[in-house]
């Protein structure tokens, strides 16, 4: 799904790095446990989660993550903001709380990671 | 590459906003040295948790990266307050991170494992009272 899309679906704001808009998420991962965030998750994903501080834009970095969407109008602080351009990672705000986002994203095709046991 | 390449961090325990920038620049240095994603992300993701762990539970310690020409070496050392049942410590879910780190997103007890999943070699040595070393190892593939 294209960033774009999904900025769509979620009626959310773009916050940073607006010209990746274009590229495409393959997966996605809804959580506050960053730790969760880091056990599951392939590349090319994106993370919904309304936790913020600095370490959500680390564990997206350290997973290759490409988009970070806040829910809950949850807003990034400006060292996040900063951290996420140096990594070309779109930020985004929506006003949805987290199971109604994941949920839209879901039933317009982007679904998450199985896992081996599922 | 004929010699190994050695990196050395010292993690700063006071400050979690700047946990985890010595995985980043770890992660910077492979990407530079021209290894495939999943490598450097295997290799930044365990030393991430890794860091973290040495920031909440042992306030700081040292992280010492080696690239050799077929296995990467992360040795994390700490004199933090030791584990004292590390079977315990590695079963997923199980922490003893307060209240305070959780609300940061972190302490749900998946640290250690997960270092373990995305590593190929593990060992911990861990002294009560003195504190822990944590060795890992991911092999480059041929």
């Amino acid at each position: 799904m294209k960033i774009s899309t999904m900025k769509e679906l979620l009626d959310a704001e773009v916050l940073c790095c607006e010209e990746n808009l274009g590229r495409h998420v393959y997966s996605a991962c809804g959580s506050d446990m960053m730790s969760d965030v880091l056990a599951y998750v392939k590349d090319q994903a994106v993370l919904l989660t309304g936790l913020v501080n600095s370490q959500v834009i680390r564990t997206a970095e350290m997973m290759d993550m490409i988009c970070i969407v806040f829910v809950r109008s949850k807003l990034p602080t400006p060292e996040m903001i900063e951290l996420a351009k140096e990594n070309g990672m779109v930020l985004m705000t929506t006003k949805k709380r987290m199971y109604n986002a994941c949920g839209i994203l879901y039933q317009n095709g982007l679904v998450g990671n199985r896992l081996k046991n599922e | 590459m004929s010699e190994a390449l050695t990196f050395h961090f010292d993690v700063d325990g006071e400050n979690f906003t700047s946990a985890g920038q010595a995985s980043v620049q770890v992660k910077k240095n492979l990407r530079q040295l021209g290894l495939t994603p999943e490598i450097i992300r295997r290799v930044s993701i365990a030393m991430y948790e890794g860091e973290i762990n040495m920031v909440i539970h042992a306030g700081g310690g040292m992280a010492d990266v080696t690239v050799n020409e077929d296995t990467i070496e992360i040795v994390l050392t700490d004199h933090g307050p030791g584990i004292k049942d590390i079977d315990q410590a590695m079963q997923e879910g199980f922490s003893t991170a307060p209240d305070s780190i959780r609300q940061l997103g972190f302490g749900a007890g998946m640290g250690l494992p997960n270092m373990k999943r995305y590593t190929d070699h593990m060992h911990i040595a861990s002294t009560v009272g003195v504190g822990t070393t944590i060795t890992m190892q991911v092999n480059i593939p041929k």
